[in-house]
């Protein structure tokens, strides 16, 4: 599982790199996730609590057990938030057809600044 | 006789590779992008159900045949695992949630069942069969 993390001064962006999160991958990705955005700084350090923005852009593809995975990520995260940018079509069905569209908050692109970074 | 039978491995990342051919196949081509979106959520659910309960770490292989029908994709899927349990589909209900129980599991049989028409199981000579069809219109 490819990911990419860059912070910035307002939230930490981790960019998926590779083009599937599906049941062969989901644990790798929860494992990740739980890497990159341990703050440098302990859990008491301001780097705890900016919000963790996750690009999709290049994930055209996840399964029910990815979606489980980025549940989980978001649950150990707490109380730092995780939003998600640029949801491609699949992916964005299949969060809406399992209402999870209303837990996360998504944002249909990434901020302008953001697009270029890394 | 179907339109294209693939024979996949009991595990997730042969899995992944049948799925990612199927979408390079000639038979998916004509089929609209939402479309082949939803005939892969559902095929890798189906899929990756069997490798998870029926074949559960053992392993073993699944038959996935596809045919083209004029009211969408027919979907057949036998594999020699363990039947599911009391012979029967789960429900496949979306758990009510609330922002401080979410659910981690649980979607896949809902996107199967919401994605799906004509859902059927059978256990037969020792063997799991599903079958579904996905709608909507394959190309002419």
């Amino acid at each position: 599982m490819d990911l990419e993390a860059i912070p910035t001064p307002d939230l930490l962006l981790v960019r998926v790199l590779s083009e599937r999160i599906d049941a062969a991958g989901a644990i790798q990705f929860k494992d990740r996730m739980r890497e990159l955005s341990a703050p440098p700084g302990g859990v008491d350090g301001n780097a705890a609590r900016i919000p963790v923005l996750l690009d999709m852009s290049r994930v055209g593809f996840l399964d029910s057990s990815g979606l489980g995975a980025v549940v989980a990520v978001m649950k150990l995260l707490a109380p730092r938030r995780l939003e998600l940018a640029a949801l491609t079509p699949t992916v964005e069905k299949v969060f809406r057809l399992t209402r999870m569209d209303s837990v996360f908050t998504i944002h249909p692109d990434l901020p302008e600044p953001l697009r270029h970074v890394g | 006789m179907a339109d294209l039978t693939i024979l996949v491995e009991s595990d997730p990342l042969a899995v992944r590779h049948a799925l990612v051919c199927l979408q390079e196949a000639a038979l998916m081509q004509g089929f609209a992008p939402d479309q082949r979106g939803r005939i892969e959520i559902v095929l890798a659910e189906a899929l990756n159900n069997i490798v998870e309960h029926a074949y559960a770490g053992t392993t073993g292989q699944i038959r996935l045949e596809l045919s083209l029908r004029p009211e969408g994709l027919l979907c057949q899927l036998r594999d020699s695992g363990c039947p599911l349990p009391d012979l029967q589909l789960p429900p496949g209900q979306l758990a009510a949630f609330d922002d401080c129980d979410l659910p981690e599991g649980g979607f896949g049989w809902f996107l199967i069942r919401t994605l799906t028409a004509d859902l059927c199981y059978r256990r037969d000579e020792g063997q799991n069969e599903l079958c579904f069809l996905v709608p909507g219109n394959p190309p002419d």
